[in-house]
């Protein structure tokens, strides 16, 4: 017995000395580009170059991109494992799936997936409460409209996107109770031509300000040319439309991928699912634009302020259905289950999602 | 002095033809080579990341040979069509279609059924048959009306995309997902066996098979005969007593059955549940292979093998080099062109005129 034990000890020592004597190898699939201003560039800013800055050499780190959700990506998990890298971070719900698979296939590896759900001993997930900020970038929206309707150009009708258009709405309707939230989907994460002519359509409906559950900065290049406003998404998309760009809800991925490393380097790593919001900086607001007014700045300011500190809740009740039907109570918070599975449009909301049977 | 472009009196031989493919590949890459170069990374790294992992290893051939599988179905669906000078672009389209086949079978029709040798074929000829019937579709608007296949079978594409979205994102979403856009996983029963950990299956054996059939249908029966004649000269054909319209729809319905059969093999095989976008452009690439091999079938199965391989290296040289993806899609580009150029020079040569 005691020397099993002491075998044991002598085996987990050696695992760490090794592990301190060659760098975690750590890979990366990304979805789209890494320059395409969006969403796969906040992973590789946060990811990538803030990792290579935090740890220098204690690390080695590749990446892929544009790797096509689906069988592909199951090739790139299994040679990334077989290879000998310890680390891998899936970047796509599409990618669920395979990682799912990978993770079983390859139980010594460490996987990692954002905006997914499922778990395992060697499978974590990650996200961030990107709604947050969406509220915050609905209540600018509210106070900018000047006809009432403010136009929304949407990806697919996931939880996660449904969830924002929410947030952004109750923002809205929290400053200017009788505007609306025009929805379109593109059925694209990445598509800078559909994106721009969702935009258009929207903007000829009369929407003046345009927001984007989108990657590409296309939605504000063309509120710039009808002279409308418009909130990014992912990063700071400013140069794309200087007179349109109010503000963005943006990511901070270091935020999460810099402490989530050092939980690997020093063995206290295990599986969870990592869902914070604006108090850790994971999601943001950034810098509002000189077009947003500075009383209007400084009450969303306030707003933030609440939300980091748990004061507000952008899903507390009384909250309201697309058909006025009272669907959380007053007072009542809504679950992390019931956000995670979100398949409603609040009261404001223009727009269907396909429903299951 | 000028240029002149001569057609040739003889047909080219089997030599020229091969030494032809080869050389288009070899120019390609050379092309490639330089564009690599000019990203300032080193060209012959490239190629040995190329060839290397997906070609001398064995978890790396393991991923060619799957990557091989989708591929070699849609292909040789393609081999018959364009065989009878049908240009089906709708493998892709197809494929989709067989996936979605698979899927209401083992989800919905038969999930009660808990025996796989009843369970995987019923799956199949589900997926084979929606497929054939996708294909089917454009062949009777091209014999009844005349509607160049072309535009039929490549709209016909996003129709089939479409669907599957709407069904993964609508009413075929598992309830157990958070309404997350995936339908449940296939019951056990239809799964294709798995013969190692990484994923070799019967369905790769079952493409290779199909490449004999398909051998067989054009070299041993009167429908393949009928096939070389209607696509050679239609207006003889007729004369022979062929009813090349009837050929036109169930040739469709026999390339369309074998795309449907391979996203049928992928879901079984591979995937185990429909979620969107799951092919790259399967059907796309297999045009591709098939202009390669010649439409010939057991070629079809070789060029296919190489261009799975060739997805896999591709991403070897972007995770070991960081060299950018759309350099794949340039090098495929490359391919095509440099065939197509090399296919003009089998059949034409260039004569330098003294003025």
């Amino acid at each position: 017995m005691k020397s099993k034990f002491f075998f044991l000890v002598v085996l987990l020592l050696s695992i760490g000395i090794l592990a301190i004597a060659s760098p975690l190898k750590i890979g990366f699939i990304f979805v789209g580009p890494v320059n395409d201003h969006g969403w796969t560039q906040a992973h590789y800013d946060g990811g990538v170059v803030a990792l290579k800055k935090a740890f220098n050499n204690q690390v080695q780190i590749t990446y892929i991109e544009n790797v096509p959700e689906g069988a592909p990506s199951l090739n790139v998990l299994n040679t990334l494992a077989s290879k000998g890298y310890n680390l891998i971070y899936t970047t796509s719900f599409g990618y669920m799936n395979q990682v799912v698979q990978a993770a079983k296939r390859h139980p010594d590896v460490i996987f990692e997936m954002c905006s997914g759900y499922e778990l395992a001993h060697n499978l974590g997930e990650y996200f961030g409460r990107m709604y947050e900020p969406r509220y915050l970038s609905g209540l600018i929206a509210g106070v900018m409209t000047k006809s009432g309707k403010v136009g929304y150009v949407a990806a697919y009708p996931t939880p996660e996107v449904v969830r924002g258009i929410n947030a952004f709405t109750l923002g809205v309707r929290a400053v200017n109770p009788r505007a609306i939230v025009h929805v379109v989907w593109t059925y694209s994460w990445y598509n800078p031509p559909v994106e721009k002519e969702a935009a258009l359509s929207l903007i000829d409906s009369g929407c003046d300000v345009i927001a984007q559950h989108q990657d590409s900065p296309a939605a504000i290049q063309a509120a710039q040319s009808k002279g409308v406003y418009a909130i990014g998404y992912d990063s700071i998309m400013e140069k794309f439309g200087p007179d349109a760009y109010l503000t963005a809800p943006i990511w901070d991925w270091s935020k999460f991928y810099v402490p989530d490393v050092k939980s690997v380097l020093n063995g206290t790593w295990k599986s969870r699912f990592y869902w914070k919001g604006m108090e850790t900086g994971i999601v943001k607001l950034a810098p509002m634009s000189k077009l947003v007014p500075i009383s209007v700045q400084k009450l969303v300011m306030a707003m933030e302020n609440e939300i980091k500190t748990g004061n507000f809740h952008v899903f507390e009740g009384p909250i309201y259905d697309q058909n006025g039907k009272l669907r959380i109570q007053s007072g009542k918070i809504m679950s992390d289950n019931e956000l995670l599975s979100m398949q409603w449009f609040v009261n404001g909301v223009v727009g269907k999602i396909p429903q299951s049977k | 002095m000028r240029l002149k472009i001569e057609k040739r009196n003889e047909s080219a031989s089997t030599l020229s033809v091969l030494s032809m493919s080869v050389l288009s590949v070899v120019v390609s890459l050379v092309i490639l080579g330089f564009i690599i170069l000019s990203l300032g990374k080193n060209p012959i790294d490239a190629y040995i990341q190329l060839v290397s992992w997906p070609f001398g290893t064995i978890a790396g051939l393991t991923q060619s040979l799957i990557s091989m599988t989708p591929l070699l179905f849609t292909s040789l669906g393609l081999v018959l069509a364009f065989k009878m000078k049908l240009w089906n672009i709708g493998a892709e389209g197809q494929f989709y279609m067989g996936a979605f086949g698979a899927t209401w079978g083992a989800l919905f029709l038969f999930n009660h059924i808990s025996n796989p040798w009843i369970m995987l074929p019923l799956i199949a000829l589900l997926g084979a048959g929606v497929g054939a019937g996708w294909g089917t579709l454009a062949g009777v608007m091209k014999a009844r009306l005349g509607v160049n296949e072309i535009l039929s079978t490549l709209m016909l594409n996003y129709v089939a995309i479409y669907w599957v979205n709407y069904l993964v994102y609508g009413p075929w979403r598992d309830p157990a997902s958070y309404n997350f856009p995936i339908t449940a996983e296939f019951p056990k029963a239809a799964i294709l066996p798995q013969y190692t950990a990484n994923g070799i299956n019967l369905g790769m054996f079952l493409a290779i098979a199909a490449s004999f059939f398909v051998y067989y249908l054009l070299k041993w029966t009167r429908f393949g005969f009928e096939i070389d004649i209607s696509g050679d000269n239609p207006k003889a054909a007729e004369y022979a007593g062929i009813n090349v319209k009837k050929m036109i729809v169930i040739v469709m319905a026999v390339s369309g059955a074998l795309s449907g059969l391979g996203g049928m093999m992928q879901m079984s095989g591979v995937l185990f549940r429909l979620q969107p976008n799951f092919s790259p452009g399967y059907g796309y690439t297999a045009i591709i292979i098939v202009l390669l091999a010649r439409l010939n079938p057991f070629v079809t199965v070789v060029v296919a093998f190489l261009f799975g391989g060739l997805i896999v290296g591709t991403q070897q040289i972007q995770l070991f080099l960081q060299i950018p993806f759309s350099l794949v899609n340039a090098f495929q580009g490359l391919l095509l062109f440099s065939f197509v150029a090399g296919e003009a020079l089998l059949h034409y040569k260039l004569r330098w005129l003294k003025a």
